[in-house]
């Protein structure tokens, strides 16, 4: 790529954005999960966490999330480093804070995609598998799961959407993404167009495989359509 | 006649809905090879009764034995029964095979798979020995030839046959029959009858809620007839088909045949 040589600039940003989505959405998918089991759980305190998990995370904007984890993160730690004598100033990886705020953000968003998914399940389903003497466990992970996942998907799809671009905001705390290389070319070029223009192309380029991803996965999830292409 | 073992026995069950009793103290008892039909309106308890058997429904009162062995309740916080004993309710469970009246296969797994699920994750057995039982039990309900397909591609009928097979391939000491053919078509409830007289000519305790007055005469060796939570007749197909005692057996038969 040319673009006054910054090319390899944007490409390496843009490495860095998919590898922060697809860290953001693994952990995002466990923090979902658990949300989902907490809020369909019989015990009331589980119940009362994961409400109060959805609750804040969807209640404030994902950049103040991203700031909020970047310093509060090291002003926490260095509170913990000093108990233990170190004093020295400690920052944590932009890219780690990243991906636990951005994580953080899609499991909350994500929790009620798989919640909604779990319920939409037979309760037959359950049924027919207990009466077999599975445990609630295994019935859950070999039966329900695997179902929910085909159900989840398409919401999931969109969360991973949303989560693509809302990457850009950890540039804020200096991570070398796609949007914030695009802005240190910017900067010494005074091209603004060229290079934002060519970011939000890689970004919707980004997307557009994302979705195909999706497409492909909701296919392969159905296995009566997976035994008809066969 | 020699004396048969008791494959199952109910004592005394209650249920409750918060204020409403839908069971109001069923006792019942099965003898090895016996097959129990139990009929009445809807409402009078029947597939609830089936339900408390296995727990799928958690009785209020009562006592259950499997083969002799007595399921342990306690009280939960709701005031209903349930497993004092996880571990045994899933051994006694895996003795019980239970069919829905939707048939409840997991879509998500091939014909094959739905079988062999229960045999290899609950009873241990090799995937290789559970295939092969499961090509056998497919063999006699007749749809071998599915056992790659997946439940959406079956009829009801089919799907229904596959339940059979899957509660088979347990082993079961008892097979609980909750409306079987109640959610078919009717040109397909034959097919489904057929495996199930099959299964009763050779000897398989069953307990069967069923509509189908005709199929229940003919197969059952004993017929219970609830209302409204509790037994109003029992006995022969020949006691309570032609020669009921109670008036409202007489309507029901009346208005069924």
């Amino acid at each position: 790529m040319e673009l006054l040589g910054f090319g390899d600039l944007l490409l390496s940003g843009a490495w860095i954005t998919v590898k922060l989505a697809l860290t953001s959405l693994v952990f995002g998918l466990i923090f979902g999960l658990l949300g989902a089991a907490g809020k369909l759980s019989r015990f009331w305190p589980a119940r009362a966490l994961a409400t109060f998990y959805t609750t804040l995370i969807r209640g404030i904007p994902e950049l103040l999330l991203v700031l909020i984890i970047y310093f509060g993160g090291s002003a926490i730690l260095m509170a913990i480093a000093e108990q233990f004598g170190y004093t020295d100033y400690i920052e944590i990886s932009a890219f780690a804070a990243g991906v636990a705020a951005l994580s953080i953000a899609f499991g909350a968003y994500s929790t009620e995609v798989f919640r909604g998914a779990i319920q939409a399940i037979p309760k037959g389903q359950w049924e027919s598998a207990q009466a077999l003497g599975m445990t609630p466990l295994k019935t859950f992970f070999r039966i329900i799961l695997p179902q929910v996942w085909r159900l989840a998907l398409p919401g999931l799809g969109n969360l991973f959407q949303v989560l693509l671009k809302d990457t850009a905001l950890v540039s804020v705390v200096g991570l070398n993404d796609l949007m914030r290389q695009a802005d240190v070319a910017t900067a010494s070029t005074k091209q603004p167009f060229t290079f934002y223009m060519t970011a939000a192309l890689i970004y919707l380029a980004l997307t557009v495989l994302a979705t195909a991803m999706t497409t492909w996965m909701e296919r392969r999830a159905d296995p009566a359509a997976r035994r008809a292409d066969a | 006649m020699t004396a048969k073992n008791t494959a199952l026995e109910l004592i005394d069950i209650h249920k409750s809905y918060g204020n409403l009793e839908v069971l109001k103290g069923v006792s019942l008892s099965a003898s090895d090879g016996e097959v129990i039909s139990i009929l009445g309106s809807s409402g009078s308890g029947k597939s609830t009764l089936l339900r408390c058997i296995n727990l799928l429904e958690q009785p209020s009162q009562g006592q259950i034995r499997i083969a002799g062995e007595a399921l342990e309740l306690v009280s939960g916080k709701n005031g209903d029964l349930k497993a004092a004993n996880m571990r045994q309710l899933e051994r006694l469970r895996s003795r019980i095979g239970f069919v829905f009246q939707n048939f409840n296969l997991w879509p998500h797994k091939s014909i094959m798979e739905n079988i062999i699920e229960a045999p290899t994750q609950v009873l241990g057995q090799s995937r290789d020995q559970a295939i092969s039982r499961a090509e056998e039990l497919l063999d006699r309900v007749g749809l071998l030839s599915k056992r790659d397909a997946y439940p959406a591609n079956l009829s009801g009928g089919q799907q229904q046959r596959i339940a059979i097979a899957r509660a088979l391939a347990m082993d079961p000491q008892v097979l609980l029959f909750d409306e079987p053919t109640s959610a078919l078509d009717p040109e397909l409830v034959n097919e489904v009858l057929a495996v199930m007289r099959s299964l009763a000519e050779e000897g398989r305790t069953m307990l069967i809620v069923t509509h189908e007055m005709r199929f229940a005469r003919e197969v059952s060796s004993q017929v219970v007839f609830l209302h409204q939570g509790q037994i109003e007749e029992s006995g022969t197909p020949e006691e309570v088909f032609d020669r009921p005692r109670s008036q409202r057996v007489r309507d029901f038969m009346a208005s069924h045949t």
